[in-house]
């Protein structure tokens, strides 16, 4: 019994380690908007409290999971920076791979016009970027199966 | 006297036209009219604050997590502008078959709970968002009144911090009804806000 708790023990700690959220602020999501490198950048912004993001999650993973070289996820999370332990045990529980970053910043009028103008402020939104030719794609709604390919292609 | 009416008639039709065209308010823009339920089972219509300088409309609900961070301070601006003449006005269009805690019959628990002097509205065809423009909950739209119009003077958030009201140091809402309440314009006139957004119907 004891050997089982330690056990289970061993497996959380385990879990909780691997999951762990880095919280950052918007230098970092900006570098990712402006990256240099050749990979077609797709950020998603979402919270473990909004339905239609958690629904569409699976498409960002299952997209970071064919690991094409030319594409890198990036989900946003945007639950207040409090909250990281119930971000990093939802990642846990969803066995969340694509990156996972909490973006700790709450004063949402100083950043929200830099990633796209057109955003009125409402999750999911989701936004894919060609560094090499600079086109952008940006959507503030759930996505359906196939968009993130149409979009993909959009900005090639 | 019939040159008034089709004078009337005609304005209608351009105010129509307009709001056909633009799909959601701007500042400065006329808000038309709207008569909804209020939990009480009453319909509450823009008109009846005709006697006020102004009205507070907030896009809210009962179950987003922005929402309830914010729902205190919602109260707080009934209390405090109500009385200076800048009743709020609180509605909820969310589809509660999408929604189901954003029913009628949860907004009237939320409301006699939360012990709510304000309207809660419901907007079951959601048209009166729409016409707003609102897109998340809670969305903000201060109208000043100018006659027997309502107009916009502000669009957006509360304030700039949604996690903790002490750590907001920009109170945009206040900051509008207090400029609005000294004749003065409006310092910053339309923000952003990080929010769930309205559970539209499927169609």
């Amino acid at each position: 019994m004891k050997k089982t708790g330690a056990i289970i023990f061993i497996f959380f700690s385990f879990q909780y380690v691997t999951a762990q959220t880095a919280v950052v602020k918007f230098d970092r999501l900006e570098e990712l908007m402006n990256s240099k490198s050749d990979k077609i950048q797709v950020i998603n912004f979402w919270a473990t409290w909004c339905a239609p993001c958690v629904k569409e999650l699976p498409l960002f993973e299952k997209l970071n999971a064919e690991k094409k070289s030319n594409i890198q996820v990036t989900l946003i999370n945007l639950d207040f920076a409090d909250k990281v332990k119930k971000v990093d045990a939802f990642v846990a529980k969803k066995n969340i791979e694509s990156k996972v970053l909490l973006l700790d910043e709450i004063d949402y009028n100083a950043w929200i016009d830099k990633v796209d103008e057109s955003w009125g402020g409402a999750i999911p939104a989701t936004l894919v970027i060609n560094p090499k030719n600079g086109k952008r794609k940006f959507v503030e709604r759930e996505l359906q199966e196939g968009e993130l390919q149409k979009f993909l292609a959009e900005v090639e | 006297m019939k040159q008034t009416k089709l004078t009337v008639l005609l304005a209608l039709s351009l105010v129509l036209l307009f709001a056909g065209r633009t799909p959601k308010y701007e500042v400065g823009d006329t808000v038309a009219e709207f008569k909804l339920k209020n939990v009480d089972g009453k319909q509450v219509a823009l008109s009846d604050y005709i006697s006020s300088k102004g009205v507070i409309v907030i896009f809210d609900c009962n179950t987003c997590p922005y929402s309830k961070a914010y729902n205190d301070r919602i109260q707080a601006l009934s209390k405090n502008y109500a009385p200076k003449g800048f009743p709020l006005i609180a509605i909820n269009a969310n589809s509660p078959e999408i929604s189901p805690g954003d029913s009628f019959e949860e907004m009237v628990a939320v409301a006699k709970r939360k012990n709510y002097d304000f309207p809660y509205l419901v907007d079951e065809t959601q048209q009166v968002a729409k016409a707003f423009g609102a897109s998340n909950t809670p969305h903000v739209f201060v109208l000043q009144r100018d006659g027997k119009d309502f107009k916009v003077a502000y669009i957006g958030a509360i304030d700039n911090n949604t996690r903790d009201e002490a750590s907001a140091d920009k109170k945009y809402v206040e900051q509008a009804v207090d400029a609005l309440l000294a004749g003065k314009s409006v310092p910053t006139s339309k923000t952003k806000a990080i929010g769930c957004g309205i559970k539209w119907k499927n169609v």
